[in-house]
């Protein structure tokens, strides 16, 4: 009974990895023109329109073209992402990569979402688990039927707190 | 007629200042005759900026190019409605513009000041104080009917080529009423808590007027996002510009108002965290106007850079201070009356969508402030673009879908866990099958990360809509069941019994096919390519054949257009005609995009320019997937909007039947009275 649980698991193992490297050898054929295509929405063109460099609607607009061109020739010459940026950079800034680095005080920019968005999370847990330990268990001494006076104000209540 | 704009601008602000100081000693002194000369004369404020407004317009339509404003923003040759919406294309109009909607919102509150005199009384006056704020501005900063200084020009410099669009007439007006229209919700929240208003009217009529502010914000953001990828010819609709990150800011922050606002109404709670989300909506409001306006910040959006930040700056911090101060004085009247009894209950999920939008809000505030906070610490400045916004802000939006989905199957105070699951099973199926067949179906999640969080979102989609749409089925069941109707005549007599509650699943709704049209973008393709007399272009299905190309002139622009026989499957199924236009008052250069619009996906054609060698146009072409959703998506949300403003059908006859009632008295009386006198 074991060795058979060990063989399903063993071959669902082996399926799994065989999905896993035909997705690998999926993404391996990435043609130029996809690399291209989002190396291009990675950086943005420098003529002062602020718009990511693909995406340049300036009709006939130098600078985008010029980039574009260059972006070509090293994805062409084999050059890998981190060579493309820095090569980038050297040449026009800062400013040409769409989206801070993970380095340096840039950093801070990644991080500070996140931590804004655990502290918050954090938060509401704490509150709640407060709130809800501020509530004393009342004991039931027995229940008694309401007043006909007070029927129509429960009834208030619970129309009140079912809708929304 | 400058002259009588000037000086209508300057008896508004006159106007203004009587209507907030004796506003305000009419309230110390409660002096009801005093505080009605101050609410007139709120209402005449409206008077005199609307008429200098009409100045300016007026002013456009003549080509007065004596004034700098008209000069510079339009032409002889610009067609009318362009010169009308050359009110609110520059600076100093714009802010003109902002004076005239804040007076018109005032002049509303004011009129309707019997639905609570003493709390609209104390609303106006912070009205009073905004208005002031603007009409300083436009008097003595951006004065729109400043003079040309020199000999004047024969014509004037022409309105700039992309807001010479249909949509640019209404967009600015929609988006202004929504940024303007949260004034109103503030000064209600503030003058609540000024007097400490005792009771929870003051909640209802803020929530009113922030749903109001709210449909025109999304009117505005969608509209601007409709233009964008129309005029601006780059093929997508949303480019996290930090003039589009101004108008979201105080979208999100209102959104998580709408959500929170119920949990007081209902249970007495968060009256601290409504009041200043309310106040964060308004300065979040003004913030987005300062840095669009400031040059604090670059943007696509070149308007409008200029001096005036420093004015704003002030601005923001009396009414942050106003604000503080108010609240620590008065805190003690917003204690909440309940405490969370439950995790898994109504309220907490609207805490934790309040923690995502709010969070959402500060990621993109936080990314469009950035460049500035690097220069300061690093010495030079960054670019933080699409790339960092998506890369934040998609997680925080499915984490909100799901939420979505799963906030309608809790109850108030506390759900069991079996009743969770019980209402929960069959949506969960759906949602899995539908990631299984878009899987089989080729998304391939795997590939990238944008068709993972595309799957993901669809899949979320699907499951919302299966919780909204059993929650309708359960309820117009039972309303069919008992007056003996069909199911669809109950769903929508179940609607018009609670219209906010139903109305809010429908801008559900609208929100999850406005999802399903942003998810289709992990999948478009471009091409470009010149395109010589009857070369062709294949994208996606599509074939496309260049026809012709032919040029043409008119005395506002010169333009140059390809026509393009578009063929699907070997047959030609259209002929499109992109363009583009020099216009000659600005020598601009604007593009005319053509676009095939259906519900699988957009074809969508640039003449980005000629080849100056050969002389043919080259094309740029998109093929963007369900791009038709997001602007049907954006109308369902609307009219959801617009339904949950609507009072219950029970509501609104139990209020005519109370006026009946109260009518047969007061004929009773006067009846009774006759016949004493008899």
């Amino acid at each position: 009974m074991k060795h058979t649980r060990y063989a399903i698991v063993r071959r669902v193992g082996v399926l799994l990895l065989a999905a896993a490297s035909l997705a690998l050898l999926m993404g391996a054929g990435e043609s130029q023109e996809a690399r291209v295509d989002y190396l291009g929405h990675q950086m943005m063109c420098v003529c002062g329109c602020n718009e990511i460099l693909l995406e340049c609607n300036h009709v006939g607009c130098t600078y985008s073209s010029r980039e574009i061109d260059e972006l070509k020739q090293m994805v062409a010459h084999g050059d890998s992402d981190k060579v493309i940026y820095a090569a980038f950079v050297k040449e026009y800034g800062p400013t040409v990569l769409a989206a801070p680095t993970t380095t340096g005080f840039n950093i801070v920019a990644w991080i500070m979402p996140f931590v804004v968005f655990g502290a918050g999370l954090a938060i509401v847990v704490f509150v709640v688990r407060t709130w809800k330990r501020r509530i004393a268990p009342r004991p039931v001494a027995g229940i008694t039927e309401a007043p006909p006076e007070k029927l129509g104000e429960f009834r208030d209540r619970a129309r009140k707190d079912t809708e929304l | 007629m400058p002259q009588i704009g000037s000086f209508t601008l300057l008896l508004a602000l006159v106007l203004s200042a009587y209507a907030f100081l004796v506003g305000i000693i009419a309230i110390v002194r409660k002096d009801d005759r005093l505080g009605e000369t101050a609410r007139r004369a709120g209402i005449a404020v409206w008077i005199a900026v609307t008429a200098s407004a009409t100045a300016l317009v007026i002013s456009a339509f003549r080509n007065d190019f004596s004034l700098a404003y008209i000069l510079e923003h339009s032409n002889r040759a610009l067609p009318l409605p362009y010169k009308f919406a050359a009110l609110w294309s520059g600076q100093e109009g714009s802010l003109l513009f902002w004076c005239w909607l804040l007076a018109t919102y005032g002049f509303i509150l004011r009129l309707r000041h019997k639905v609570d005199t003493r709390l609209v009384a104390h609303a106006s006056v912070i009205m009073s104080g905004v208005q002031i704020f603007f009409l300083l501005l436009v008097n003595f900063a951006a004065h729109p009917f400043a003079m040309t200084v020199g000999a004047i020009p024969p014509d004037g410099n022409g309105l700039n080529p992309l807001l010479q669009y249909p949509e640019m007439v209404i967009h600015p007006p929609m988006l202004y009423l929504g940024y303007v229209g949260m004034t109103v919700p503030f000064a209600f929240a503030l003058a609540a808590l000024i007097m400490k208003y005792p009771g929870e009217k003051w909640i209802h009529i803020t929530r009113r007027w922030t749903m109001v502010g709210w449909a025109f914000l999304t009117c505005g953001i969608f509209l601007g996002s409709y233009w964008a990828y129309k005029v601006l010819g780059w093929g997508g609709w949303w480019g996290w510009d930090p003039v589009e990150n101004a108008s979201l800011l105080p979208w999100l922050t209102g959104t998580a108002f709408l959500h929170s606002v119920m949990m007081q109404e209902k249970r007495g709670m968060m009256k601290t965290w409504n009041m200043w989300l309310i106040f964060s909506t308004f300065l979040l409001s003004i913030l987005g106007t300062f840095l669009t306006r400031s040059g604090v910040v670059s943007s696509v959006h070149a308007f409008a850079q200029s001096g005036i930040g420093v004015w704003f700056v002030w601005f923001l911090a009396i009414t942050f201070a106003t604000c503080v101060f108010f609240y620590v004085k008065n805190k003690d009247h917003l204690r909440s009356e309940h405490q969370l009894e439950s995790l898994i209950s109504r309220e907490s999920s609207f805490l934790f969508n309040n923690v995502l939008l709010l969070v959402s809000a500060f990621a993109i505030l936080w990314g469009t402030l950035f460049p500035v906070l690097s220069e300061w610490v690093q010495g030079h400045k960054i670019t933080v673009g699409p790339p960092f916004f998506n890369k934040v802000n998609i997680p925080i939006a499915l984490c909100l879908l799901l939420l979505t989905a799963v906030g309608p199957l809790l109850a108030w105070r506390r759900t069991s866990t079996e009743s969770l699951k019980r209402n929960f099973l069959i949506p969960a199926i759906l949602a899995l099958v539908t990631a299984v067949v878009l899987t089989f179906g080729g998304m391939k999640p795997w590939a990238d990360i944008a068709n993972f969080y595309a799957l993901v979102a669809i899949s979320l989609s699907v499951l919302v809509a299966a919780t909204v749409f059993s929650e309708f089925w359960r309820g117009g069941r039972v309303i069919a069941r008992h007056n003996n109707t069909n199911v669809f005549a109950g769903m929508v007599q179940l609607t018009r019994r609670n219209t906010r509650r139903y109305g809010g699943y429908i801008v559900h709704i609208g929100v999850i096919i406005v999802i399903i049209g942003f998810a289709g973008s992990a999948f478009y393709q471009s091409k470009e390519k010149e395109m010589g007399f009857g070369d062709k272009m294949q994208i996606g299905p599509y074939t496309l054949v260049c026809r012709s190309y032919t040029q043409d002139d008119n005395p506002n622009y010169r333009s140059e257009t390809a026509m393009l026989d578009i063929y699907k499957n070997g047959k030609k199924i259209d002929t499109m005609y992109p363009q583009r236009r020099v216009y000659k008052a600005s020598e601009q250069p604007a593009t005319i995009v053509a676009n095939r619009s259906t519900i699988e996906e957009d074809l969508y054609l640039v003449y980005t320019g000629v080849n100056p060698d050969t002389g043919n146009p080259i094309i740029r072409a998109h093929l963007n997937p369900l791009v038709w959703w997001i602007w049907a998506g954006a109308h369902i949300l609307v009219i959801g909007t617009i339904i949950a403003l609507f009072p219950n059908m029970q509501a609104s006859k139990q209020a005519l039947s109370e006026k009946e009632r109260a009518r047969a008295l007061a004929a009773a009386g006067r009846t009774g009275s006759t016949a004493g006198a008899d």
